[in-house]
């Protein structure tokens, strides 16, 4: 995944959580930021708006940080749609 | 031994004003909170004007991302709930809290956040919804955000019953105050129902005035649809007098009834059952009755049906009774009506002003009451009611008496 499509991730997180930009890092970890559940799903929802891709929910419910949302989606989008990463 | 019931903190988020302070000033100078709707594109929409709660910004009351998690029809309900708190000075405490009950009214929940996600679904084909629709759209929002937000752990429940919602919801909670299943209940309704959709069902019922809300007029064209939240403290009387509470007023009776007869033309016999209930359970008589907050949507159904209501059941006395409908000023509220009006008529007995029924001309003769013409009224009246009436044929009428 690009740098320019890691900061759109960032930036998702920034925007459903209403927090200030660059408040949020590769390295942040969900539970430090205060994402519950219903946030984890706020978050895939802009994801999915934002990169055009269905996520499967196999799997999303044990990401736990901003890194395991990147690798989550980067596995999706390089398998192009033939992984349930389905562009819509 | 049955318990007396008082109120001791109101919150009002209104056409009339975003506090139960500017509301009731409006009030008693029958000021209308009625006016061209501006949240929605009503380009399409036959009828143009409502009552809106103006400059609402909801991040005025509420953190971060907050205002995301809310609908507007649950934002005005804790709105509400936090200013009638404050207002009745309560030190929680855990007992307390886990003794408080909440009890809201609403009659269509969330529906403006469902509308504007069917839109995206269906118009513009995005294929997903917001993962927040379910939360908002649920119509106890409301309550389980008020227990959220000030912990309080009693029962908490919301009531649709249409346009008497909160009246049921408020009659529910003073009967387990009464009887002590709970210590204090925050008791109303809240209603957010100025979306396209919404609007448009409203449209095709042709019952929505184009110009304002005139009730017991002879020229009323309809309803006007309003919007807010209302939400009321109520605790045992011995309580609030023991740390020394401020009283706003006593809820003394509760009834109910159903038409068993139509999905939207009430039935004055149905009604007039609810009065007498309410009547009953407070062992009032027709003569010590001083004030009547009426239903009066302005409907050309609605208000001669409720003025034969009231003269079924209170006989002769109802040539003396003065009522009016504050509908005119803050609108049809639906399942926040009966809320909206409660606080208006416990501020009526403990100010000694009974509100006008604002937009009047002349009297419809099958309307032909004391209806409050256009000018509030000094008058110290011991007992009211205030009555509701809902699609459905559900009624739902509540007593109060005054402090004094």
């Amino acid at each position: 995944m690009t740098d320019e499509m890691i900061g759109r991730v960032i930036s998702c997180v920034e925007k459903t959580q209403k927090l200030p930009p660059e408040s949020v890092t590769i390295d942040s970890k969900f539970e430090d930021l205060g994402i519950d559940s219903l946030d984890g799903v706020n978050i895939l929802y802009a994801l999915e708006t934002e990169f055009n891709v269905s996520i499967p929910d196999e799997g999303v419910l044990g990401i736990k940080s901003v890194r395991e949302a990147i690798d989550q989606l980067d596995r999706l989008l390089s398998a192009g749609g033939t992984n349930g990463a389905v562009r819509a | 031994m049955e318990r007396r019931v008082v109120v001791t903190g109101v919150g009002v988020v209104s056409a009339l004003g975003k506090n139960a302070c500017e509301f009731w000033q409006a009030l008693i100078a029958a000021q209308s909170g009625i006016g061209p709707i501006t949240q929605v594109d009503m380009t399409d929409i036959k009828f143009k004007n409502g009552a809106e709660v103006r400059d609402w910004d909801p991040s005025e009351y509420f953190e971060g991302k907050r205002p995301d998690f809310l609908d507007r029809f649950a934002q005005f309900a804790v709105v509400a709930a936090r200013e009638a708190v404050k207002d009745a000075g309560i030190e929680w405490n855990s007992t307390l809290r886990e003794r408080t009950a909440i009890v809201t009214g609403s009659c269509i929940g969330g529906q403006s956040s469902q509308d504007a996600g069917f839109q995206d679904l269906y118009l513009f084909k995005k294929g997903r919804l917001s993962p927040l629709t379910i939360s908002r759209v649920m119509p106890n929002a409301g309550a389980s955000c008020i227990s959220i937000e000030m912990g309080i752990g009693g029962p908490a429940f919301t009531l649709s019953t249409a346009c008497s919602s909160a009246n049921h919801a408020i009659g529910q909670a003073f009967r387990m105050v009464r009887a002590g299943d709970v210590e204090m209940a925050l008791a109303g309704g809240s209603e957010a129902p100025l979306n396209f959709g919404h609007l448009k069902a409203w449209e095709s019922l042709r019952v929505v005035a184009p110009d304002t809300c005139r009730p017991f007029s002879v020229d009323r064209l309809g309803m006007v649809l309003g919007e807010g939240g209302a939400i009321l403290v109520l605790e045992p009387r011995e309580a609030a007098v023991a740390r020394g509470a401020k009283i706003y007023g006593e809820i003394v009776g509760f009834g109910m009834s159903s038409d068993a007869s139509h999905l939207t033309q009430s039935s004055s016999q149905g009604a007039s059952r609810a009065i007498d209930g309410a009547m009953r359970d407070a062992g009032l008589a027709p003569e010590q009755i001083g004030y009547i907050n009426a239903h009066g949507t302005a409907t050309l159904l609605n208000d001669p049906m409720e003025v034969a209501a009231i003269r079924l059941a209170l006989g002769q006395r109802a040539d003396r009774i003065p009522i009016s409908s504050t509908k005119s000023m803050h609108g049809h509220a639906l399942g926040a009506a009966g809320a909206i009006e409660a606080i208006a008529t416990v501020l009526a007995l403990k100010n000694c002003t009974l509100p006008p029924t604002a937009n009047f001309t002349t009297i419809d003769p099958r309307c032909d009451m004391d209806v409050i013409p256009n000018t509030a009224r000094h008058a110290d009246v011991e007992y009211a009611l205030s009555n509701s009436f809902a699609f459905g044929g559900l009624n739902a009428v509540l007593a109060f008496k005054s402090p004094r």
